[in-house]
Order: C-alpha cells, then sequence, then structure tokens
C-alpha cells in the first residue's frame, strides 16, 4: 500500500546546522497494515511522516501509494490519498469554523471544489451519525467553533475528517501526545475503532512505548534516521516495554533517549 | 437650525458610507476571511473608477462599464495573487507593488488626465446613481438594492465548497492542505474577487462622485479597515452568521461617514481628517493588544 525507497533528506543543507534526517529510508506496507512507530529524539519519525504526506520535498528516494508514484506531487494533491491527524489539536482543524463545516471540508477532500452548497441537510444528517459514534456528545454540537472545544474533541473530530474519506494511508504524527491520559486513552480507543471499521492502513508515531505495543499488528522502531527494529505478528503480541528497550540498546548500541517515553 | 442642517448631511453620508461599505465588504474578503493584509485596493478602486468613467463618458452601457470595472478589479487582484503566491513576496509587499503598477495603469487609462469628469449635466442620464443631492433617495435605494444583493451573493458563494476552502486557507494554512486545498489557488482566488468587488465600488465611487480622481484611492485601505473595526464593536460575538457580519460591515461604514461629516460640519479643516481617521483604526487596531497586556498585569497583581 506504501512504499518508501531509500528516502534521504538533509535540513539546512549548507549551513552550520545542516542535519542529515534520513538516511536510505526503505519501508513497505501492506495493504491494512497498522504500524507504530517510536524511536530516541530527532529519530526522524515526524520527518518520515511529513515526507509521506508531502509537506517538504525529498531529495532523493521515491514514495509510492497503491502504485501510484506521489514523490513529486504536492501536498494538497496526495491529501486526496491520504488522512492525517497532527500533535497539535488545533492544527488539525480551522479553530474559527464550526465542526460541520471542518466536517464538510474533510468531506470534499479528493474531488474539486466548485460552488455546490457545501452542507446539505442530508451532509448534516451524516456528520450526525459519525459524531455519535464518537460518544463524546458532539453531534449536538455541530455549530460550534471548533475553537470552544477540548483539545481531545478536536483530535477526535480531526481523527473523524482524516478517516471520512476512507484514505488510503491514515498518518498519526503523536496524535495523543497533547492530551490528558484518560482523553489519549479514548481517542486511541476511538482510533482503533475507525482504522479496524475503515480497514485503513495506518502510520502511528507515538512516544508511549505501551501504546505502541498494544495497538496495531506492526512496531517500529526508528534512530538517527533508519529503522532498526521491525517486528510484526506475534512476536510483536509477546513484546514488553523492558524486552523493547534492550532491544532498543542492542539494535542502536546506545541508550534510548526519549524523556516523555521513559516517563510514560 | 443647526440640527437641521446637520440632518441635511446626512443622506449625503449614507450614501457615502454604502458605496464605502462595498468597497469595505471585499475588503473583509482579504483582511477577515484570507487574513491577509492586501494593500492592492488603493490602486484598484480607483482602478475601477477610470474605467467606468472612461466607459462611460465613450458611450458605453452604465451596466457595461461597471462589469468592465469588476473585471478589471479582478485582474489587479490576480496580479498581487500571482507575486504572493507563486514569487512568494510578502503579501503586503506585493499588494503595494500592484498598487505602484495601478498608479501607472489608471493614468494610462484615464488618458494621462489626473481627473476625469463624470459630469451629471452631461452625463446624469446615463449612470446609475448620480453625483449630487437632488435624486439622493433614488441613489440611496439603489445603492441600497446593490447591497442587499452583494450580501446575498457572498453569503451564498462562502457557503459552497469553494467557499469554505477560502475561509479554511485563513484559518488554517497547514490542515487546508492536508485537507486537499491548494492554498495557493484559494488564496489568490480571494485576493482576485476582493479587488473585483472594491473595483466595483469604485465605479459607483466615481458616478457619486461625478468624477474619477487619480488620487481617490489613497488611504482607501484605512476606511475599508475602519468600516469593518466599527462593524466588529457593533457586532456581539455570539451574532456568527456570515451575512449579518457583512450587514455591520456596511453599517460600520455608514457610521464612519456619519460621523466625518459631523466633524467637518462641525469646524474641522478637511486636512485633518486622513490624519484622524488613521489615529482612528490605530487605536482600535491596538485595543486588543492592550486589552490583553492589562489583564496580564491585573493577573500578576492579584
Amino acid at each position: 500500500m506504501l512504499e518508501l525507497k531509500k528516502i534521504n533528506k538533509t535540513f539546512n543543507v549548507g549551513t552550520i546546522n545542516e542535519k542529515q534526517v534520513l538516511f536510505d529510508l526503505d519501508l513497505t506496507l501492506e495493504e491494512g497494515d497498522f504500524v507504530t512507530i517510536i524511536g530516541g529524539n530527532g529519530a526522524g519519525k515526524s520527518t518520515m511522516l511529513n515526507m509521506v504526506a508531502g509537506v517538504y520535498p525529498v531529495d532523493s528516494g521515491s514514495i509510492t501509494i497503491d502504485g501510484i508514484d506521489v514523490t513529486s506531487l504536492p501536498e494538497h494533491k496526495r491529501a486526496k490519498y491520504i488522512g492525517r491527524v497532527f500533535q497539535d489539536p488545533r492544527m488539525g482543524t480551522a479553530s474559527d469554523m464550526w465542526v460541520e463545516e471542518n466536517m464538510s471540508i474533510a468531506d470534499s477532500r479528493g474531488h474539486r471544489r466548485g460552488i455546490r452548497w457545501a452542507i446539505t441537510d442530508k451532509d448534516r444528517y451524516r456528520y450526525k451519525e459519525q459524531l455519535e459514534l464518537l460518544d463524546l456528545g458532539l453531534e449536538k454540537r455541530l455549530q460550534t467553533k471548533m475553537g470552544l472545544l477540548s483539545g481531545g474533541q478536536r483530535q477526535a473530530i480531526t481523527l473523524l475528517m482524516a478517516a471520512m474519506k476512507k484514505p488510503k494511508l491514515l498518518l498519526l504524527d503523536e496524535h495523543t501526545a497533547a492530551l490528558d491520559p484518560k482523553t489519549a486513552a479514548k481517542v486511541l480507543e476511538i482510533t482503533d475503532k475507525l482504522i479496524n471499521e475503515n480497514k485503513l492502513t495506518a502510520l502511528m508515531v507515538t512516544h508511549n512505548m505501551k501504546d505502541a505495543i498494544v495497538h496495531g499488528n506492526r512496531l517500529i522502531m526508528m534512530n538517527a534516521g533508519k529503522i532498526i527494529l521491525d517486528i510484526r505478528g506475534e512476536e510483536k503480541k509477546n513484546l514488553t516495554v523492558e524486552s523493547l528497550l534492550n532491544a532498543f540498546t542492542k539494535a542502536s548500541g546506545a541508550e534510548f533517549t526519549n524523556d516523555r517515553a521513559l516517563l510514560s | 437650525m443647526n440640527i437641521l442642517n446637520w440632518l441635511g448631511t446626512l443622506p449625503g453620508a449614507i450614501g457615502q458610507g454604502l458605496v464605502w461599505g462595498i468597497m469595505a465588504v471585499g475588503l473583509y474578503i482579504t483582511y477577515k476571511v484570507l487574513q491577509v493584509s492586501d494593500l492592492t485596493v488603493d490602486g484598484s478602486i480607483c482602478t475601477g473608477a477610470a474605467v467606468c468613467t472612461v466607459l462611460i463618458t465613450n458611450g458605453f452601457n452604465v451596466y457595461v462599464a461597471m462589469l468592465c470595472a469588476f473585471i478589471a478589479g479582478l485582474l489587479a487582484g490576480l496580479i498581487t495573487g500571482f507575486l504572493h503566491t507563486f514569487l512568494k513576496i510578502p503579501a503586503i509587499l506585493a499588494g503595494i507593488l500592484t498598487q505602484l503598477m495601478l498608479w501607472s495603469i489608471n493614468l494610462i487609462v484615464m488618458n494621462g488626465k489626473a481627473n476625469l469628469a463624470l459630469t451629471r449635466f452631461k452625463y446624469g442620464d446615463k449612470v446609475l446613481i448620480s453625483a449630487g443631492t437632488e435624486n439622493i433617495v433614488m441613489s440611496l435605494i439603489i445603492l441600497g438594492a446593490i447591497v442587499a444583493v452583494l450580501i446575498a451573493v457572498l453569503y451564498w458563494f462562502f457557503g459552497t465548497e469553494l467557499g469554505m476552502s477560502l475561509r479554511s486557507t485563513g484559518n488554517n494554512l497547514e490542515m487546508s492542505r492536508a485537507q486537499g486545498i491548494n492554498t495557493s489557488f484559494t488564496t489568490v482566488f480571494g485576493l482576485a474577487l476582493s479587488n473585483g468587488v472594491v473595483a466595483f465600488a469604485g465605479s459607483l465611487l466615481a458616478q457619486q462622485q461625478g468624477a474619477a480622481d487619480i488620487n481617490m484611492g489613497r488611504g482607501a485601505i484605512v476606511i475599508g479597515l475602519a468600516a469593518i473595526i466599527i462593524g466588529e464593536v457593533l457586532c456581539s460575538k455570539k451574532t456568527m452568521n456570515f451575512s449579518v457580519r457583512l450587514i455591520f460591515v456596511i453599517i460600520g461604514a455608514i457610521i464612519y461617514w456619519i460621523v466625518f461629516q459631523t466633524v467637518i460640519f462641525l469646524g474641522l479643516p478637511s486636512e485633518y481628517l486622513k490624519l484622524l481617521s488613521a489615529l482612528v483604526v490605530a487605536i482600535f487596531l491596538g485595543i486588543p493588544h492592550l486589552k490583553t497586556k492589562l489583564q496580564k498585569k491585573k493577573e500578576r497583581r492579584a
């Protein structure tokens, strides 16, 4: 479903801050894979996701989604295939617009936006049904400004919006990191549900080792711009935080350095 | 007696308020919806006036003239949009560059003349709204109808998928791109539409003043901003409806001109007017910042 081939990326080329973030990165996802990604600070997890989404171009290598080479497609054109949720709950939705308006913008993803009236009663009914599934009481707040909702509510709606058009790929970039543990658990529950129901292929970056172990069918660990561990199937089910940390030390020859991951 | 004289200035002020209100509604599209400060408007309002005046004096129908003024404004906005999105020039600078281009273009359109008369003696039956006061009631009715149609059209437009994508572009660029919106396209579209409306207002302004003048756009953005800000102050935060907000922009423009006529009526020399309006806008733009600053001070004390 997703194929990354020999991706390289260096930031701030020619300056004192020059830093290569990804080194000949290869990754292939099968249809229906739900991959969790963990890694130390600056391992290149978010950079990899942003490359896939097209936020910035790759230096070399190719990105293929479901057989379509998207390497040179701009971000807004790739959006047709990709649903995204960001770390900052404010980033995934338009604060000054209503809940239903935000949902309608996601609803138009992948087709030409013309001068059709954006929200019909039928759409509104559909949005309401989808919001009901979240079980957060949001179905009564279709005409509330997004900015007035809590971080958890906004992330839940962003998830709905990302999954709405059944994208070929769902990219979750530490989407629970800014939430309190209880809300984070709820959002993760919704994530699982949406991925299962829609049979989505997903990449989820997380700083929480336990979450990375519990969720998904495959776990990738990154360090210094490379994938150093790739665990799936039965092997993944038997993982513990401790065995992961040991595996990390063995594979990278260093201690795991992600303060947040170690604390939670 | 005095009050009666003052009341006599009201219809004129309302008329000017309606025309400048249309301009402010155009500005609203960039300033509020796209959240871009577009200085092109100082030039494009004059472009609208110049195109309209030249066409009418050359025997064209007034509706054709106004439509052409609108299209000329669209093109002006297109230039700014191109400079901003394609050449990555900051929006304010892009607007200033286009504005300067328009200075020359406007002069060329007006055949090198700084002022082009559209006198009511000669063209009174050819224009839609006439200069002077004798037909003022009719003019106000026509302007009111134009305003109503404009607001209805914009309300409809910003409820469409395309309109929504313009609003989200101004609100959250990252999210818009992630949702597949070509934000360069929506930005250019918004700038073009905005300047189209502003130039359309310019075509009405030329008819109302009975002339197109190369200087008529100077400081236009400040008057437009004043109208938007006054409208915002009056519009309670709970009324979110887009069309209501636009109506308040129009009301803001009317209030602006009533205040101005009053200040002139009270004897303020007209050379002070631009100074006064710029100061008023500066103060209102600064109020939100001052408010939060004051609040923080209070919190620190508590």
